[in-house]
């Protein structure tokens, strides 16, 4: 087995764990590179047809090239598509014209995530993140916890060893289960070219930009890049050395000058 | 893609130097963003400093602190020869159940002794872990050489310590290799002030193991995870699986013929260890926890058997008190009928006041009795079905490892 089978063969083990253990399991479909490779693998992992919902958290600020392929291969895959959007809140008004990016993510991406747990009665929820694509998703598990307010207790975390993941739930209220953890950006690329999983426009190079990650349209900014191929994308990621999520607004940390001397012990 | 992949996992005690050993790895390789180093040049040229290596450390750490970008947990770099993900063990609050859960994954360790402290309570007990879950390529760094002024006397005397201290554990490191993370002397540089020593840095001597050793040889076990229709799905733990092949399900001892091998889209007549396949067999007579095995070299099945637990929950275990006994993919109500043996895992003395009850970082031989047969193989003879945790209220309390000999 090369390097990209035992990637694949995890995963695959982990999403057949999710769903024997939670029969009250979804997965959520951001359209994006990762989620859809995701979601190729549960495919392969039920022999083409996924036994659970597929949900579309929409904030509907979303690319419209992000709408297009979401009902193109919702439809040629035959998924269980469930989409959902916090629907007080856009009546409310929030939205990037007027709001901030964090107030708009939190309402909604999580609230809206968090209404769908609680109206699905989920148990548990298949997210596509990885390990390397940003510092604090290094501590995750494989099966992580959460409350209902998605409180994390990364300090205090339970072992997860052998291939044995948690299996109940105990005070939690779902489980976030992550068949990526392990895959790193290039993975994902070297992957999708392999298998030939469909990929979104937007990630290829248009007029000298390209957009590296998805998000919401108002806050994504794309990267200077002639990439328009899967085979120059790969190329141009074995010497890139930004960040991969550089354009996502969201997460840019508030810069704090006095702190970053005072990290330097000079104050 | 001709490259290999190695986890590997940075052990030691706290303050030892792991953090800046793996701060050290990714800037020697080119890994830290340049987003970051340019941050922390630009304050450095506000102050009329020059930049140097321990500023950005410090400038990590800090962020670190505040779970703001874990950029020492950005575990991935590559030299020439392959790709390597530091497995994050530990953070500052040294849990054993995030050291374990962190080894088990790993591939090969470096064990991390500060030059000037020499060894202390964590450095052992990692030690003892890491020759449990049978870790056995293994660097010891002795760190902070610049702090005992490069003395070659004093990593002798280090060196020695250790590998007696090793020795009486079963483990006998590949390579002990003075370093200073800090000043970058032999992680990716050898450097003249380090010239009394001829061994290699730390990227040689990583470059110099081998991936996880094959799995094929052994004898068919495929434990199975979940039936879809007739469809029988799991992973081939160890051996070769193959299309027209007599099999026999443990523990019952039916024996059935493989019919079809399913993967998705690919035709298939023969699956390998590691390998997550569908089967279809004459026999619907199967259900998640058998295991598939070869006719001939049968696993183990029993009721009872020894195994060496270690305890990672804050709540301990008595004797007879039931649990739930997870084994690849079997799960059975059992408990622990005996305690043998009790060690404290970082002194590694001898507990003798009590013989009922494992407590929190402790580690015991015992014997177990489950409810149901459970199949099973010596940890090291096959791993994979030789290791086993034990669940209370929902949660992984305990890793154990199997004493079938």
């Amino acid at each position: 087995m090369d390097y990209l089978d035992q990637l694949e063969n995890k995963s695959i083990y982990i999403i057949r764990e999710a769903y024997y253990q939670y029969k009250k399991l979804a997965m959520l479909w951001s359209i994006g590179k990762d989620s859809t490779t995701m979601l190729w693998l549960a495919r392969k992992a039920f022999f083409g047809t996924v036994p659970f919902p597929i949900i579309h958290i929409d904030t509907t600020y979303k690319f419209p090239e992000m709408y297009q392929f979401r009902d193109k291969y919702a439809r040629d895959w035959q998924l269980n598509l469930m989409v959902t959007r916090n629907e007080e809140a856009l009546k409310r008004g929030v939205g990037y014209e007027t709001h901030d990016a964090f107030t708009c993510s939190h309402e909604l991406k999580t609230v809206a995530l968090q209404q769908t747990i609680v109206k699905e009665n989920l148990k548990a929820m298949l997210v596509g993140i990885r390990r390397d694509e940003h510092g604090i998703r290094a501590k995750e598990r494989y099966f992580s916890p959460r409350t209902i307010d998605f409180k994390w207790n990364y300090n205090d975390q339970p072992p997860e060893l052998w291939n044995q993941y948690k299996s109940k739930l105990g005070k939690e209220t779902h489980v976030r289960v992550h068949p990526l953890l392990h895959w790193t950006e290039i993975d994902i690329w070297r992957y999708a070219k392999r298998e030939n999983i469909p990929v979104n426009k937007l990630y290829f190079a248009k007029d000298g930009q390209r957009y590296r990650s998805l998000g919401c349209k108002p806050i994504t900014k794309p990267i200077k890049s002639n990439a328009d191929t899967v085979d120059k994308i790969i190329s141009e990621l074995e010497t890139i050395k930004d960040p991969e999520r550089a354009g996502r607004l969201q997460d840019k940390e508030q810069a704090n000058t006095m702190e970053k001397l005072r990290s330097l012990g000079y104050m | 893609m001709n490259k290999n992949h190695l986890n590997f996992v940075i052990v030691g005690h706290v303050d030892h130097g792991k953090s800046t050993l793996i701060g050290r790895l990714l800037f020697d390789t080119g890994f830290i963003p340049q987003v970051k180093i340019d941050e922390v040049k630009s304050v450095c040229e506000a102050l009329g400093k020059q930049f140097e290596f321990c500023y950005l450390m410090d400038y990590l750490e800090e962020e670190r602190e505040k779970n703001i970008t874990i950029d020492t947990t950005q575990t991935f770099f590559k030299t020439d020869r392959r790709d390597y993900v530091i497995i994050d063990a530990p953070g500052h609050k040294e849990f054993l159940k995030n050291m374990i859960t962190g080894t088990s994954l790993a591939e090969a360790a470096i064990l991390m002794v500060d030059a000037a402290e020499g060894i202390r309570e964590q450095t052992k007990r990692h030690a003892y872990i890491l020759n449990l879950l049978d870790v056995k390529q293994l660097i010891v760094a002795v760190n902070k050489m610049d702090k005992v002024n490069y003395q070659r006397a004093r990593f002798e005397e280090i060196k020695k310590e250790l590998l007696s201290h090793l020795a009486a554990l079963n483990l006998e490191p590949n390579y002990v290799i003075p370093i200073s993370a800090y000043q970058g002397d032999f992680i990716e540089h050898k450097t003249e002030n380090l010239n009394w020593y001829n061994g290699p840095t730390i990227l040689e001597a990583l470059d110099s193991f081998k991936t996880l050793a094959k799995t094929q040889e052994l004898p068919l076990r495929l434990p199975v995870q979940d039936k879809y229709r007739e469809i029988i799905v799991g992973q081939v733990e160890t051996g070769v699986l193959n299309q027209g092949q007599e099999v026999i399900i443990m523990p019952a001892g039916i024996k059935a013929t493989v019919k079809e091998i399913k993967k998705w889209h690919e035709e298939k007549n023969r699956a390998l260890d590691g390998e997550n396949v569908g089967l279809i067999l004459d026999t619907a007579d199967i259900e998640r926890g058998d295991v598939i095995c070869q006719t001939n070299q049968l696993p183990t099945v029993t009721t009872n058997f020894k195994a060496t637990v270690f305890w990672m929950s804050p709540a301990g275990v008595k004797t007879d008190e039931t649990f739930i006994l997870k084994l690849a993919t079997q799960e059975v109500p059992a408990k622990i009928k005996k305690i043998h043996k009790l060690m404290d895992s970082s002194s590694l003395e001898i507990i003798t006041d009590r013989a009922d009850e494992i407590r929190e970082t402790e580690v015991g031989e015992v014997e177990i009795v489950t409810e149901k047969p459970l199949v099973i193989e010596d940890f090291n003879y096959m791993h994979q079905l030789g290791r086993f945790v034990i669940v209370k209220n929902e949660d992984i309390a305990a890793g154990g490892i199997v004493d079938v000999k």
